[in-house]
């Protein structure tokens, strides 16, 4: 064949390869009209976008604007912001994004308008109603960019027949959580003792809270990175090894929840430990094997005590380019209103409102253990469950890789110690 | 082009009369006529593959990183040094690329030409086995990850299940270390060895027979006549099935993506250049880092033609 034809497969090649990239550079959005009558909201596939999409005709009427509703999953939702925001799309009035991954980039890069002024503005809204981490996490550099309106904590979900039929008690201490995986483990081969996720950069926000409970932290005071400190060492030690030693027995370095939380309600482990805001999965008795088995306590105490995460794992913002900020603002004030919220939580989505939490009617729903266990987490949490930088998907590579060491057996402490100079290095990267 | 440009008389052989707007239109288009057909495709060519790859280009020099609308750099070459120095990930990801695109390629032109001399000659229920074989085909590869991802689950999975029916231990499948690749080779072999098959199957039925005949006259048993006769004249179509297949699996994505995600698993197991510069921009947000691992790519993708294109002109010849 001749010349041309290589250039003809040279030209399709670059486009097709190249068309990552390309995304970026199109897009654009039309010159919009001020104030359009719809609104453009982009929510990820989550227990909250499910109750609040059935309300969102009684938003309509009573406000006269239209909802136009695009539903993604997480991933696809980032990659979507990623090309969309970055070429300065107003394709979307109202975001759910989440304020501990993407939050700082996004302010950083002014993705998202400043709502200070809409959140103090209604006092019967109430800003001063959300809990004080959630608020933490949504205001970067003296600006609120969020609204948050889902919380998290790790709890211990755990198989009440299983402990039973082992003559065990719910554990207390990370200790007590070993030996009564293994007692499980070695009575009944066929079901793990523990499982979680594994996921080099999953597992991380999970993981988390066992580093807190050992006394570790991603980094230190100062800024300085922190996890090959003897506590961070004794925390990939100890949740690598409780995975390899009774996890499943066929495990793999992949799993994230839907993976781990499939053997947990397959009936497949006797302990897991998640973020609280998935418990309906493995109380429906449509998803879950165990429903009226599962049992929940608070996270065991490591020698730090007991420190989950508690954190507002998504948030509603707007798009700083939107020409409809205005109706966005409407939206989310009536999304994140206190009877909304309620509502929310009522249906198995932890939120972010104190007055919600302290009226009875908030946790009626709640397994009454989950709502105790919630509970004893919410004063003792701590407010992040990833390192808090701007580019977290590399940090969470950096920072998990002695997890999947750990779990498959490898020398975790050397991998800790590996980890801390990449991570240090990517943190005096981010400075410059 | 030169068909195109029309014999010169064609445009003065108008009938005469007034001219008008349209008269003028329509003489001025029959002048730049090869221009005026080729401009949509020359737009096409400049909007989707030019502006791409030149900016695709202008950011592999800066150190866009973060938003792509933000202050950048010019660096220079600094992202190329970075990338080609980089043995961690770069160099293993174009092992693996290759490795993948390699490994895959043979398996499907072998099993693509064994399956297209099955079906050369007419049988009975011909249609449906085409039917059969075609359906790998029409599925969207994510969907084909997410299948074989359940199938390959080391837990649930039906292939462990499958396996322990006839007593063999579970295999770790998509979870190892060592395997997942190989596992995912196996499920793009599935997808993609139809293409070869059909692309084979019309260079058969379009060889002459008369060659066959002659050597089937001379003695010649099924193997000589394959190996010798139609082997040999296969050839163009062979290298057309592998340069066009092999372009696609060097940049297979999908598959890879669907099955282990971001980053290509948690030892970057599958972590092919596509993967990898995937992360680079939608994970690490480093737009100039990943738009120069594309442009070497990119090389990589052209350099694999040309020496594929100057085979075929040999093997042509």
């Amino acid at each position: 064949m001749k010349r041309r034809s290589i250039v003809k497969y040279a030209a399709v090649a670059a486009a097709m390869s190249l068309g990552l990239t390309a995304c970026s550079g199109g897009g654009g959005g039309s010159d919009q009209a001020k104030e359009s009558g719809t609104v453009r909201v982009t929510l990820a596939n989550h227990v909250w976008t499910e109750g609040i999409k059935a309300a969102i005709p009684e938003f309509e009427k009573s406000s006269g604007l239209k909802v136009e509703l695009t539903q993604l999953g997480e991933d696809q939702l980032s990659d979507q912001y990623n090309v969309k925001l970055n070429a300065g799309s107003d394709e979307i009035d109202v975001m759910m994004y989440r304020p501990l991954q993407e939050g700082k980039a996004f302010a950083k890069n002014g993705y998202l308008a400043d709502l200070t002024k809409n959140v103090s503005s209604d006092s019967g809204w109430d800003w001063k109603d959300y809990q004080e981490g959630p608020v933490k996490a949504t205001t970067v550099e003296g600006k609120v960019v969020g609204v948050p309106i889902i919380t998290e904590r790790e709890v211990l979900y755990y198989r009440k027949d299983l402990l039973q039929a082992a003559g065990l008690q719910v554990p207390k201490t990370m200790e007590e959580l070993e030996a009564a995986a293994k007692a499980i483990k070695a009575s009944s081969p066929d079901t793990a003792g523990f499982v979680a996720r594994t996921g080099k950069s999953t597992a991380v926000t999970q993981f988390s809270s066992f580093l807190y409970s050992f006394g570790g932290d991603f980094m230190d005071s100062s800024g300085k990175a922190s996890v090959n400190t003897d506590a961070a060492k004794k925390a990939y030690a100890y949740y690598g090894g409780l995975i390899r030693n009774y996890g499943p027995a066929n495990v793999s370095t992949d799993m994230s929840w839907p993976e781990a939380m499939a053997i947990f309600t397959q009936g497949g482990a006797a302990f897991y430990t998640e973020a609280d805001s998935l418990y309906k999965n493995a109380t429906d008795p449509a998803k879950s094997k165990v429903a009226d088995k599962v049992g929940f306590a608070a996270l065991p105490a490591g020698p730090a005590g007991s420190k989950p995460y508690n954190i507002p794992s998504w948030a509603l913002g707007v798009n700083q380019n939107s020409s409809n900020t205005d109706n966005a603002w409407k939206f989310i004030q009536w999304a994140t209103s206190k009877e909304r919220t309620l509502a929310a939580q009522k249906a198995g989505v932890p939120g972010p409102r104190t007055s919600v939490w302290s009226n009875p009617e908030g946790t009626s729903t709640y397994p009454k253990d989950l709502a105790e266990a919630i509970s004893a987490s919410a004063k003792n949490g701590v407010g992040h469950d990833r390192p808090e930088v701007v580019t977290v998907g590399k940090a969470r590579e950096i920072v998990g890789a002695p997890i999947v060491a750990s779990i498959t057996g490898a020398d975790a402490a050397a991998a800790a110690n590996d980890a801390q100079t990449a991570f240090q290095t990517f943190l005096d990267s981010e400075k410059k | 082009m030169s068909v195109l440009n029309p014999p010169r008389s064609t445009g003065t052989r108008r009938p005469s009369g007034p001219v008008g707007a349209g008269g003028h239109f329509s003489a001025w288009a029959n002048r730049h006529r090869k221009w005026l057909f080729a401009a949509p495709a020359m737009i096409f060519v400049g909007v989707l593959i030019v502006f791409p790859l030149a900016w695709t280009v202008y950011l592999s020099l800066t150190d866009s990183q973060g938003s792509v609308r933000a202050a950048t750099d010019f660096i220079g070459l600094q992202n190329y040094i970075t990338v080609l120095s980089d043995t961690e990930r770069f160099w293993p990801a174009v092992g693996r690329t290759l490795a993948f695109t390699g490994v895959a390629l043979a398996f499907e032109v072998v099993l693509g030409m064994c399956v297209a001399l099955l079906l050369w000659r007419p049988f009975r229920g011909e249609k449906w086995v085409r039917v059969a074989i075609l359906l790998p085909l029409v599925a969207t590869p994510v969907a084909v990850g997410m299948m074989w991802r359940l199938i390959f689950d080391p837990n649930i999975g039906f292939a462990n299940q499958l396996l322990g029916m006839v007593g063999i231990p579970p295999q770790p499948w998509l979870s190892g270390q060592d395997t997942a690749l190989g596992t995912t080779i196996f499920m793009d072999v599935w997808q993609w060895t139809p293409m070869v098959v059909l692309i084979l199957l019309a260079g058969l039925t379009s060889l002459s027979d008369e060659p066959d005949e002659a050597a089937r006259v001379d003695g010649a048993n099924a193997f000589q006549r394959f190996f010798f006769i139609t082997l040999p004249l296969m050839m163009p179509t062979v290298i057309v099935a592998i340069l066009l297949r092999g372009i696609d699996a060097l940049k297979t994505f999908d598959i890879l993506y669907a099955t282990k995600g971001k980053g290509g698993g948690s030892f970057h197991e599958v972590e092919t250049l596509n993967v990898y510069a995937y992360g680079l921009s939608f994970d690490y947000n480093q737009y100039g880092l990943s738009s120069a691992v594309l442009i070497l790519f990119f090389m990589i993708i052209i350099g694999t033609m040309w020496l594929l294109t100057m085979r075929k002109k040999a093997v042509g010849k």
